[in-house]
Formats: C-alpha cells, structure tokens, sequence
C-alpha cells in the first residue's frame, strides 16, 4: 500500500534542508550560527513529528520500509544526535568557512539516511539509503576544502567507501541468485528452502555483504579509513562519524541479520565472532599508542564497535529469544554509547574553540584551566571504560550478560579484557588533564554557555543512564519486539 | 521502595550521606576551603554516628533472618532476561556486613578529621574521597549483585585521582599500577558474574536468591569449580592475595594520608568480603574444593609480606608489606571454612583496618613535618614527640598481637581455626607472627629511641585533630581487644548460617 504519510517527519528533516540551503543562496549574509540554530529547530520538530509513530507496528510501504517502534527509535536517536551535532558545529564552522548551508542540509538528509536503513525491509532501499548516508558523510568530512588534511580523508574515504559498496551489491546479487528475492522476509523463506549445493555461493554472498556493512562500522578488517576520516574531518563531523554512521549501521545490521540472514546463521556467525574479536583487540591495542586526540578516539570507537558485534555473534548462535534481549541490549548499549560520545565531542569542541589543541598532550592541566570541561571528558572516557556511575557500566554489562551463552563465553571474556586495555589510554588522558599543570600563562576561560549547557545535559544523561537504565532499557525492548515478529516465522535451516 | 524489616532507612542514610556531601561539594567554590571542610566533617561524623548505631541495633538472633535492615526499591524489572526483582537496590546487613560497617564508619571519620589540613584542591579531595566511601559503604550494604559490583568499581575509580593528584614517592607509577592492578581483578569478577547470571537462568541478580541457588545446585558443582577463581582471584587482586599483592606496598607508599587509612583500612577488605560473599556464600561446592589453595597463597602471604617488611627502611613500605602479612592472616582465616577461623578473618579485617588506620595517620603525622621516611633519618623521637611515640607504639604493638589489643583476638581465632584443620599452615602463620614482632620492634628501637638526630629537635607534637582521630582508632583496637564479644557474636551469627562452613 501506497501510504505517503508514514514519512512525514522525514519531510520535514529533508524540507528544511533544502530550505536552509535555499536561505544561505537568497540570503548570502545571513549569519551561520543562526543556521545552525535553525537545523537544530528542524530535527527537533523531526523528532516531535516522529513521537506520533510511536507504537504503530503496521506501518508499512510497499513491503520496502517498515515504520515501526524500531524505526522510531532511530528517528529519535538521529534527530538527537542531529540538534547536538548542528550546536557544535555553530562555532566551529562560523570561524573556518564562509558557506554553511550545505553542511547544515546534509547533517539533515545524514539523518535520513539513517531513518531508511533503520526502516528498511528490501535490500534495494537499504543499499540506496546506505549510499544516501555515504554520500553526505563524503562531503562532510572533506568540507573544510581548504584543510589538506581534511580533503585527505575524504578522498580516502571515497575510495575506500566505494569499494565496500561494490562489495555489497556483489554480495546483495549472490543472495538475490540463491532466493530469487531482495526482500527479507522472502530472503529468509528462500534461504531455508535452498539446496545444500549452494552453500558457497550463500558464505561469499553473507561475507561480502558483512564487508559492505562491516566497513560502515569501520570493522576490523575494514576500518583503514576511519582514523583518517577521524582526524582529518572538521571536529563535529566526527562526533557525527563515531555516532550516526555507526548507529546507521547497526540499525541496518540488526534488521538485516535478524530478519533474512538469521535462518543460516550457521553460515556466517563464526565469521562475525572472528571478526568482533579481532576489531575490538586491534582497536584497544593500537589506541594505546596514539598522541592524537582524534585518532585515538577513532580507534576507541573500533573498539567499542567490536563489543556490539558480540551482540550480532550472540543473535547468529541464540534463538528468537536470545536474539531479541540481546538486540534490546544492544540497542540500550547504542543510546549509551551515543549519549557518552557527544559529551565528550560537546567538551572537546568547546575546548578546540577555545585553544585549537587537539592533542592529548593538549589537554594538560584542563582540570586547572577549565575543571567544568575537565569533568564532564572523565565522564564520557571512564563511560567507554565501563566504570559505574556513567553509562558504560550499566550498558555494557546488560550487553555481556544477553550474549553469553556456552560457546560466546570466550568471546565476552576477551570482551572484558579489551575494556580493562581501554582503561589504560583512557587514564593516560586523564592524567594529562588532572595530574599535571597547565602550560605557562593558561590561565583560567569561559567557554560559550551554548556547548556549557549542551555538555552539561549530555553528561547528566551520561549518569542518568549509567545510574538508572531503567527506562532507556524498556525503550529499547519496546523497539525491539517487532523484529523477529515479521515475515514468516523463522526456523534455523538444518544444514 | 519497600522496606522487608524496619529500619531500612538507616541503612540508605548512611550510604546516602556521602553521595550527598559529594553532590553538596561541587556546588562548593573552590577557594572557600573552610566550607568544604567543615561540610567533610560534618558528613564523616554523621557516618560515625550512624553506622555505630547500625552496628548496635543489629539484633543477634533476632528478627527474622541474620540479614537485617533491609530496604528493597526496584530498579530494572521485567526487561529483556530480566524477570522480576531482576535488578533491585537491595540493602541491608548481616552480622559481617555489620561490623565493616562500623569499621567503615570509623575510619572514615579519622580520614576526613585528618585530611583537615590539606591544603591543595581541598574540594576536589573531598569529593573523591567521598566517592570512595559511597563505593565502601555500598559495597557493604548490596545485596544485589548489580550493585554490589557497580559500588565495588566505584571504590576503585577514584583511586587514580586521588593518589596521583595528592600522593608523594613515584606517585604516578603508584596511581597506575594500583588501578590497573585493581580493574584487572574486576574484570574477572566481570567474567564470573555473566557465567552466575547465566548458569542460574534465574533472571535476577538478586544475592540471597544466588546464594539459595549455590546451595540447591541451581549452581552446578562442576560450574562451581570452574569459576570460583574467578571470584577468588578477581576479589583477592584487592585483598592483597599472594601473588597479586605487588601493587599494594607501591600504592600505599604513594597515597596520600587519608587515603592510606581508607585503602589499607577498609578497601583492601572489600577484596575479602568479595570472597565472603561471591565465594563463600554463592559458590559452597567451590569454596570446599578450592579452599587448600587459597590456605596456600594465604599463609605465603602471610610469610612473604612479614619478612619482605623486615628488609624495608621506607615507613610506608614497611606497613604496606605488613597489610600483605596481615590480609595473608584474613585469607588463611576464611580457607578455613570452619565458624572460628572465619569468624576471625572477619575479626582480623576490623582489627587490622582500625590499626592500619591508625599506623598511617602517624606516618603522616610525621611525614608532614619531616618530608622523609626513611627509617634511618631518625632517631629518638621520643624525646621531642612522646604523645606520637605511644600512639605508634600502640599501633605497632597491635600489629603484633599483644594481649589486650585486637590484633591478638583477631589472630587468636584465626590460628585456632587453622590448627584444627592445616596445622602445618597454623605454624607457619605463628613464625610469620614472629616476624612482625620482629620488624616491628626493630622500627621502635631505631626510631623511638636511641641519640636523637639534632635534625628532629624542632619537631613539634601532633595537632589536636590527629590527637583526636588517633585517640579513636586507639580506642576501638583496646575495645575489640579487652571486650570482643560484641564482634563475635554479630559475626557468627551468620557465619554459622553459610553452608559449607563446619562448626
């Protein structure tokens, strides 16, 4: 059924984009950090307007995109991580750039993206909504033109970006062959009817696939980009790289995995195990020996995204019911996750304002300098740590808890082990900021009361979720009971 | 909220009040010192006055279980795999939990009386140093799982700041070594609680329901025995267990005054009601197949920290290896698994935590004048600080096990537990005794007495607030060593009741 009302927050999200970009033409003089007011008014109405589909489980297009609580929660999430990530930029871009409008406008067509891989039931879309979001992280990153560094990485991440996708639609095309269909439900019902003759075809098709999805998470192997998109991107694009593009990606892989690939589980759950292990002890190892601020948060965040692929490894050997607490928990995890992230990037850019450091060794004596600061980047590092009181904590151990079973226990274990690596480069850095004194003439700053208050609000939700994950837990199971509740029901495939 | 038992509400006051004079301290300005001070105090006295009154109010045999005070408030229910009661702030006590309490309760109002005088970021001192004492308490009151290890790490996270930022000798080694030391221990526990939580397929993290579930094999034997080290090893990291010790002397020589007197006194025993609770308590079956190993490394221990302390010249090492000897004494004491020689590992972490305390705060009481600590540099002290020189003497006489001192109640159960079931071990802990009266008499002769250094004719006597904060650490190690009935009481009554501990 043809039902155009079901996008009526995203019109709204991609209506104002287009309308600030036409703004900036007719209005050339207009100033930027109004724009960046502006986008963060629209993804706040987008999120309002996206409150209203809360609970509605039907909604359904064409049997291509589903709206429902699943696809809520991201709709909130990316117009949460949209009105942040616009706030931080308002500064930033107003001292580097002279047009800003087409930043503005694809930070909200990014959230779009986000939308329709969330929502997406039919591998088409979901490729063409992976591409949407592509596209405008490519532009974004390199949007400071003049930066070297900054057309560096997004060259490179084109190239890079490019490939994954080849390897997504080659491997999109191998499933297509087996089960005659590209949607999921169909997918599954062909993949548990195939003939054992096709096994090959079906492991290179779900690798191929992983790949495409693996390097959207900047997964081990597939993450040679990310510290570079990292370092080079303005600094709230990255905010935005290691939160929306990877809670897109996520939210692709669980509708995906959960749906259509979960009948051969047997197929590729190994491979998702392996490459969870080794993304999250490469990502902790390398961090240990970075002095850029930026990179080693990039390789924290590869860390961080190989404890989620537990999840995905757990929902691969679990049955409905594992499968369900388990994406619950990852989705509680990804708020978690989120929430920490733009804190510290909130406090980060309120400092690189200020100082135009980014470097660990930067951030000497902050405790002395800025203490507000200095506070709220312990939160959101010792938040990654998993140490109680930030979300971390709570988060990660719900996380664990819903993956363990017989055969994951090793992989939970490395998991732990991986946190406690962690802990070392986070204290590294704060040890720079507490136990050391700020460099000759640092003196006491303001920072601007816009990034005081979007990091002080982010901090409290940092401890309101470590403390009390209560409600963001039930949030995230009530996002989660529809997704092994469509199509037909689904039995392991016995090989 | 409900409360199972009356009086849940002390219990949460008391871990409340630290959480509240944190809070209460960030909205405190940085320059006004006093204010922060005085709102330490005033916090460390109301968690004085409180847990001697949860310590009294414990009632021996009465109320319906040996688990008192309990307040239970629903935190995540019916969510995921969790059922109901899934996570739950559970509090309460039991005779154990009773008295570390107190124990808690005291030295953290010595701490905060001495830390008066600190001078450098007074206010962020307080507010980590609060921070520890939630994590302490909280530790003690849990009777959720969840919680019980989200206020274990909590004690820990501090740790960092308030050694690197305040401490003295290689204070960033120190810092680093004892977080790293202590979050590698936790992340076995981490391990371990996912297998519990797992195993039992309860869906609750609820502690009593575990610990049912250990005793009616709900906790296969098998799983039991797999992974009780985890929590042993895990737990023991903070309980100084040979050989994970290491960090130990290096953190103590490296932490500031108050934070010695909590971390020797109180944190370090947190890592032995680990083993109480998540050892004993959850896994019987392991405990009893485990426990000659942990008699091992505990009398080991118990050597190892006596004789290492008989070759150091630095104070602080000097103690810090004696709390290795003395948590060795703890860990010999609960591998006993029999009511005397655990009821004396609980003894010997009051007893030790009161005389750490107070052997910390003279260090620092001289420390702070004299800026070295090497034993060498002194002499006949008791000539220019004789109130100083008995405090020490008592502290050290303590340590050693005199009579009329609660060291010596403390060990005397402990080695009467391990005669009955390790007599070899029961020796070898009596020579290890030896040792530290050894060492400890060797301190004294080259310190108190003999030609007094012209250096340290300018010393002045303590000051009134370490007179006071002394004189009640010095007051609870003479009560526990003249009149230790109230003690053991509270602490047999429910160590008689964990399965697998014989009379």
């Amino acid at each position: 059924m043809r039902d155009y009302t079901l996008f009526i927050p995203e019109y709204i999200a991609a209506g104002s984009a287009a309308g600030i970009i036409a703004a900036e033409l007719f209005w050339p003089n207009i100033r930027k950090d109004l724009l960046a007011y502006l986008t963060a008014l629209a993804a706040l109405a987008w999120g309002v307007a996206s409150l209203f589909y809360l609970g509605d489980t039907t909604g359904n297009f064409q049997g291509l995109i589903q709206t429902d609580n699943f696809t809520a929660f991201f709709r909130l999430m990316g117009a949460g991580i949209v009105v942040v990530v616009a706030l931080l930029s308002a500064q930033y871009l107003r001292d580097r750039t002279k047009v800003a409008a087409e930043y503005y406008g694809l930070l909200l067509l990014s959230g779009c993206a986000m939308v329709f891989m969330a929502s997406a039931r039919e591998l088409i879309t979901a490729y063409i909504s992976l591409e949407l979001l592509s596209f405008c992280l490519y532009v974004l990153v390199g949007y400071l033109k003049r930066d070297n560094l900054s057309s560096e990485a997004s060259l490179k991440y084109i190239l890079l970006g490019a490939f994954a996708s080849a390897f997504f639609l080659y491997g999109m095309s191998l499933i297509y062959g087996i089960t005659h269909s590209t949607y999921y439900d169909e997918i599954a019902t062909g993949l548990g009817a195939r003939g054992a003759d096709t096994n090959q075809a079906v492991v290179v098709g779900f690798m191929l696939i992983l790949a495409g999805v693996g390097f959207k998470v900047s997964a081990v192997p597939f993450q040679w980009w990310a510290p570079d998109a990292y370092e080079g991107a303005p600094l709230p694009i990255t905010a935005f790289l290691s939160t929306l593009s990877k809670a897109a990606g996520f939210a692709l892989i669980l509708r995906l995995f959960t749906s259509a690939m979960v009948v051969d589980a047997v197929e590729w759950r190994w491979a998702v195990a392996i490459i969870a292990a080794v993304t999250m002890t490469l990502g902790n190892l390398v961090a240990i020996q970075q002095t850029s601020l930026k990179r080693l948060i990039a390789y924290s965040s590869i860390g961080q995204v190989g404890y989620m692929l537990v999840v995905i490894a757990a929902i691969g050997w679990g049955d409905a019911e594992v499968g369900r607490n388990a994406s619950t928990t990852l989705l509680l995890h990804l708020t978690g996750y989120v929430v920490s992230t733009l804190a510290l990037f909130a406090a980060l850019t309120a400092y690189y304002n200020r100082t135009g450091k980014d470097t660990i060794v930067g951030l000497r004596g902050l405790s002395e300098t800025q203490p507000f600061l200095a506070v709220v980047i312990t939160a959101s590092l010792f938040s990654f740590a998993g140490l109680p009181f930030f979300a971390g904590f709570s988060t990660k151990l719900f996380m664990f808890q819903a993956s363990v079973n017989g055969d994951l226990l090793w992989l939970v274990g490395l998991a732990v082990l991986n946190s406690f690596i962690s802990l070392y480069y986070y204290l590294m850095v704060m040890r720079q900021m507490y136990l050391y004194d700020p460099e000759e003439g640092l003196t006491r700053f303001r920072i601007s009361p816009v990034l005081w208050v979007t990091s002080a609000a982010l901090m409290l939700g940092v401890v309101f979720i470590g403390s009390y994950p209560s409600p963001a837990f039930h949030a995230a199971e009530r996002a989660t009971e529809t997704l092994y509740e469509q199509g037909p029901p689904i039995e392991a495939r016995v090989p | 909220m409900t409360f199972d038992e009356g009086q849940g509400y002390v219990v949460l006051a008391t871990l409340c009040t630290p959480l509240l004079a944190m809070f209460t301290l960030f909205f405190v300005p940085g320059t006004n010192k006093m204010a922060a001070r005085y709102l330490a105090a005033f916090a460390g006295a109301i968690m004085f006055a409180l847990s001697i009154y949860i310590f009294t109010a414990y009632q021996v045999g009465g109320g319906s279980s040996d688990i008192q005070m309990q307040l239970r408030w629903t935190w995540i229910e019916n969510v995921a795999f969790l059922g109901k009661d899934g996570v739950s702030l559970h509090l309460g006590v039991d005779g154990i939990s009773a008295t570390l309490v107190l124990l808690n309760g005291i030295v953290a109002f010595a701490g905060t009386l001495i830390s008066w005088k600190l001078d450098y970021r007074t206010k962020d001192f307080f507010i980590l140093f609060f921070m520890l004492v939630t994590g302490v308490y909280g530790t003690f009151f849990s009777l959720d799982l969840f919680f019980w290890f989200f206020f274990y790490e909590l004690a820990v996270v501090p740790l960092y700041m308030l050694i690197g930022i305040w401490g003295s000798t290689r204070k960033e080694y120190g810092a680093l070594k004892l977080t790293l030391m202590l979050v590698g221990g936790s992340a076995l526990i981490w391990i371990g609680i996912f297998a519990t939580i797992h195993e039992a397929g309860l869906g609750t993290f609820d502690l009593p329901t575990l610990w049912a579930a250990g005793r009616d094999g709900t906790l296969d034997p098998t799983f039991q025995k797999t992974f009780f080290p985890f929590f042993v090893v895990g737990c023991g990291v903070l309980a100084a267990l040979w050989p994970l010790h290491t960090w130990s002397p290096d953190g103590h020589m490296s932490a500031p005054t108050a934070v010695s007197m909590v971390h020797a006194g109180v944190l370090m025993k947190l890592g032995a009601f680990g083993i109480i609770r998540l050892g004993i308590q959850m896994m019987p079956d392991g405990a009893d197949y485990w426990m000659p190993v942990l008699m091992v490394l505990g009398v080991t221990g118990a050597v190892y920290g006596a004789t290492a302390a008989l070759t150091q010249r630095d104070f602080k090492l000097i103690s810090g290896y004696s709390s290795v000897s003395h948590m060795g004494y703890v860990l010999m004491g609960l591998a006993t698994l029999n009511t005397i020689g655990v009821t004396g590992a609980v003894l010997q972490m009051f007893s030790h935590g009161v005389m750490t305390a107070l052997v910390f705060l003279m260090i620092g009481a001289l420390y702070d004048q004299a800026h070295t600590r090497d034993l060498k540099d002194f002499g006949g002290l008791a000539k220019v600080m004789p109130i100083w020189v008995i405090f020490y003497a008592i502290a050290g006489l303590a340590n050693v096990g005199l009579p009329g001192l609660s060291g010596f109640t403390a060990e005397f159960h402990i080695f009467v537990g391990t005669f009955r079931t390790y007599p070899l071990a029961g020796a070898l802990a009596i020579f290890a005794a030896a040792l530290t009266a050894t060492y400890m008499l060797r301190m004294f002769s080259v310190v108190f007495f003999g030609p007094l250094n012209p250096r340290w004719a300018s010393l002045k006597e303590m000051t009134l607030l370490e007179r006071a904060s002394g004189g009640l650490l010095i007051a609870s190690v003479v009560a526990m060593g003249l009149y230790w009935a109230p003690f053991t009481e509270r602490i047999a009554a429910t160590v008689t009741l964990i399965p697998g501990v014989t009379g």
